[in-house]
């Protein structure tokens, strides 16, 4: 009889939090080549379409790139909040409401020229996300509003501010009643990096994000102290650190990226205003942020990983003609793989060493 | 034959033996000390007895009968009783609702029943308790109360008792020997668990001292002098003599002015008009049992909460309504009772907790983190006060509780305050640690720091303390010299009773002098 039980490590593993994230990923890839035998495919072409296809030429990698800059300035920002065990769930409203913010200034000067145009133009998006965060931190240090539910809330008033827009006041009106925005002018639009593939100087906005955080959480009073508020609360308050501020400085941090990486996704990508600028980037960046450990170099490649997936959706659906939502599926999976290895750092499974003792002693006493 | 008899028990956690080998032998109303250092493996033993643990080798016999305990109801069955440190009570049912809970079913059924029972019993043994009042009225001794006559309602044959004195006035804690004494004499054996050597050799028959999990020595206490105990409990290495010099202070640097203070919480304790002073090298303490006000008081002192700006004085400078770090600039340090999850970050580092409180000096510039200085610090406190952890990047939960202390407290010494505020400085440490922590602190007050210890070791209270005064219900009795107060005196004012402050204040004038400052207060709390 196999007698393994759960038992709590003198303190937690380090190795096993880097080890985690990989026993994830593999349980992911055992789980979706089930999935993928029991839909009729090859379980191993399958995943090869689904994770290695991608990537096979440049344009995947510039796709990837893409998608990497969105999702790394999300988990960024969520990162400082989750630091702080501020369960900040709205990077996906803080990411619209900087598109629609920036879209709408970029609309406005549709007949604007001039290097200044641009940077105002992301600005003000980052200023949109940055408010969008405000209210949250609002509603949470004034009336102790539980930030989860204000957050998840708050996503969907945005996304509806979003389809009032493109259906309304923003709608194109040469645009055949479609809703959507105009085309943004040249001087609105972020720089790609080449003219043969999409990729454009996000990435940078990206890469900077990591290195300012990286440097705030390891170097900096102010990260110690963010990481100290997360750890527990009231040493936080016996050292003298104030809560409130915290509170309002990684929302507001997150805000301001999630916006940045919303109104990066409209000026570069995009390219308008429309009801689909989010494919969920701001929810996926909540996987980014755990799988990359909340450390700014695994976040990078987590970003990654979760890039990926959008790109094996979308290839599974040309290739393989299964449904996009694979992706979802995907995302799903890695994330509650994830959360399940987590519990091995804090414990480890062992082999009962006492049931034999034990029952050595209980039959003499029973008999 | 004998009450019960442990053989050879060993019990093993990961990267610990709690228990190895461990013999214990208990007579019929006998009482029977555990003695032993923290993490000496002491409760672990009483866990195993009591059937909340289960040993890895080793046999049990109860009445000469071998048994394997299946759990807490299987022991109270069986006749053993325990009363833990902290108390498993629902404050808000009544003492009859609270027993009923722990009783088997049949038992239970009727409450006008049991409650008759609980009023003989009660009286029977010399606590009083009343069936019908709520918890939450009861004191602290009232409550262990009804831990007690929650097990003497079972015909209990062992009863073990978990430090039980921690928590009591020196005059309830007579009246709990009595009611001990009382109980071995009808045949009951009784496990008596303690830090309190001197209790010890008043009460118990027998000791088995406990060091490093396994037995270190028998004796028969009434023989055996405090000293040798402690020696037995500590090993020969550590030093044992503890006689420090009493002292005058100058300056005052705390004053607390009329402070009265309603917490939010509606458990608090509510402060009324407090007023004291701490000078510039003395220690005062003060004494009384947990829950009395010392929690809100501190809060005020440090600032984690805040009351009117001239009410809480450092050397005049009105702070009562700064926070926390503006109170260290001025030369505050502060040991908070809870060590992990306030005076530590129990996942951290010690590095990183070395600056969760010394950020404000030259460990960090300009909002940056000067890491080498905080690793040299993490290492000075370490070296310093001796401290034994894997090194600065262990975490803070992986240490004991009296390494953890020598830290924390290593942590605030080493900031040179100008004030150090310590509740309950050795709680749960064991006596080396204490001893270190205890000279540490007078090291301080005679560089001229004004210390406050607030504590329920009264023991403690008399070695290091130059001026004593205790806090009842929110309530500060008179401060005097503690030379000058009895400890029958002191047991008073914990109970709450100062009027009788005048005899000690005729006998001694310097205490005298303090009386009529102090007489306001008490007129404005009547």
């Amino acid at each position: 009889m196999l007698n393994i039980t759960l038992e709590k490590r003198p303190s937690d593993s380090k190795t096993m939090s880097y080890l985690s994230p990989l026993f994830a990923i593999l349980l992911t890839l055992i789980s979706g080549g089930l999935l993928f035998a029991t839909l009729g495919q090859d379980p191993f072409h399958a995943l090869y379409t689904f994770f290695i296809a991608p990537l096979t030429d440049v344009y995947g990698w510039t796709e990837l790139g893409v998608k990497v800059a969105p999702l790394t300035l999300c988990a960024m920002g969520l990162m400082l909040c989750f630091k702080a065990r501020i369960w900040n769930i709205g990077a996906e409203g803080q990411f619209i409401l900087g598109g629609l913010g920036g879209g709408y200034i970029a609309l406005e000067l549709l007949e604007a020229e001039g290097a200044w145009v641009l940077p105002l133009v992301l600005l003000f998006g980052a200023l949109s996300g940055l408010l969008w965060g405000a209210l949250t931190a609002l509603l949470k240090t004034r009336f102790g509003a539980n930030e989860i539910l204000t957050t998840i809330m708050l996503n969907y008033i945005a996304l509806n501010w979003l389809l009032y827009g493109v259906h309304g006041p923003l709608k194109d009106p040469d645009g055949f009643n479609f809703p959507e925005s105009a085309l943004f002018s040249d001087f609105a639009t972020l720089p790609v990096l080449s003219d043969d593939y999409r990729l454009n100087i996000s990435i940078f906005f990206a890469l900077i994000a990591v290195a300012a955080i990286w440097a705030l959480m390891s170097k900096t009073l102010l990260g110690f102290q963010i990481a100290v508020l997360g750890e527990d609360k009231s040493a936080a308050r016996f050292a003298g650190f104030k809560e409130e501020r915290l509170i309002w400085f990684v929302l507001l941090a997150c805000g301001a990226l999630a916006g940045l990486a919303g109104v990066s996704e409209v000026t570069g990508s995009v390219g308008q205003l429309n009801p689909y600028i989010s494919p969920g980037y701001g929810y996926a960046a909540i996987i980014v942020a755990f799988l990359g450990r909340m450390h700014p170099v695994g976040i990078v490649f987590a970003s990654m990983l979760l890039a990926l997936t959008y790109m094996g959706g979308e290839m599974a659906q040309m290739d393989l003609s299964l449904p996009k939502s694979l992706t979802g599926l995907f995302q799903g999976m890695l994330l509650f793989y994830l959360l399940a290895c987590d519990l091995l750092i804090s414990y480890r499974i062992v082999r009962k060493p006492a049931a034999r003792a034990i029952s050595s002693s209980t039959n003499p006493a029973q008999a | 034959m004998n009450q019960i008899e442990l053989n050879n028990i060993t019990k093993r956690y990961p990267g610990c033996i709690a228990n190895q080998a461990v013999e214990l032998t208990v007579a019929p109303g006998e009482i029977h000390a555990l003695l032993g250092e923290n993490g000496a493996g002491k409760s672990t033993l009483m866990k195993i007895i009591y059937g909340v643990v289960k040993p890895d080798e080793g046999t049990m016999r109860w009445q000469g009968q071998e048994i394997v305990v299946k759990g807490p109801a299987h022991a109270r069955e069986l006749g053993i009783g325990m009363v833990f440190q902290h108390f498993s009570l629902f404050e808000t049912l009544t003492v009859a609702e609270n027993i009923a809970l722990s009783l088997p079913k049949e038992e239970a059924k009727s409450l006008e029943l049991l409650k008759q029972r609980i009023i003989e019993v009660s009286e029977h043994y010399g606590m009083k308790l009343d069936p019908n009042r709520y918890v939450h009225t009861l004191s602290i001794g009232e409550q262990q109360r009804v831990e007690i006559v929650r097990c003497l309602l079972q015909d209990v044959k062992l009863l073990i008792l978990d430090e039980p004195t921690s928590v009591l006035t020196p005059q309830e804690v007579e009246t709990l020997f009595k009611t001990l004494h009382l109980l071995s004499d009808e045949g009951c054996s009784i496990l008596f668990i303690s830090h309190k050597l001197d209790e010890v050799r008043a009460l118990c028959d027998h000791a088995t001292i406990l060091k490093a999990g396994q037995v270190s020595g028998h004796c028969i206490p009434k023989e055996t002098t405090t000293e040798e105990l402690a020696r037995l409990m500590v090993g020969d290495d550590t030093p044992l003599t503890e006689d420090y010099k009493k002292a005058e202070g100058a300056e005052t640097y705390l004053s607390i002015v009329d402070l009265s203070h309603q917490s939010d919480d509606p458990f608090a304790c509510t402060l009324k008009n407090i007023s004291l002073e701490v000078k510039s090298g003395e220690i005062l303490g003060i004494a009384g049992v947990a829950g009395n006000g010392q929690e809100e008081l501190l809060n005020l002192i440090s600032g984690e909460d805040t009351s009117a700006k001239e009410t809480v004085f450092f050397a005049e400078k009105a702070v009562g309504n700064l926070t926390p770090e503006k109170r260290r600039v001025l030369g505050l340090g502060f040991v908070p009772e809870e060590r992990l999850g306030r005076g530590a970050v129990p996942d951290m580092s010690l590095q990183d907790n070395g600056l969760l409180t010394g950020y404000q000096g030259d460990l960090t510039k300009n909002g940056l983190i000067n890491t080498s200085k905080v690793k040299a610090f993490a290492q000075k406190i370490i070296e310093k006060f001796n401290v034994k952890a894997a090194g600065i990047h262990a975490q803070a939960k992986s240490l004991s509780g009296g390494n953890l202390q020598k830290y924390i407290i290593g942590r605030e010494i080493l900031q040179n305050p100008k004030l150090l505020v310590c509740s309950h400085p050795t709680w749960g440490v064991d006596i080396g640690a204490a001893i270190l922590i205890r000279h540490e602190l007078i090291k301080l007050r005679d560089q001229g720091c004004a210390v406050l210890v607030v504590s329920e070791d009264i023991d403690e209270l008399y070695s290091i303390s130059d001026r004593i005064c205790a806090i009842c219900d929110g309530e500060l009795s008179p401060l005097a010299p503690t030379h000058d107060v009895s400890i029958n005196q002191l047991g008073l004012w914990m109970a709450g009773d100062f009027q009788n402050h005048e005899i000690t204040a005729d006998v001694n004038p310097s205490s005298a002098s303090q009386a009529p400052a102090q007489d306001p207060t008490q007129e404005g709390a009547l």
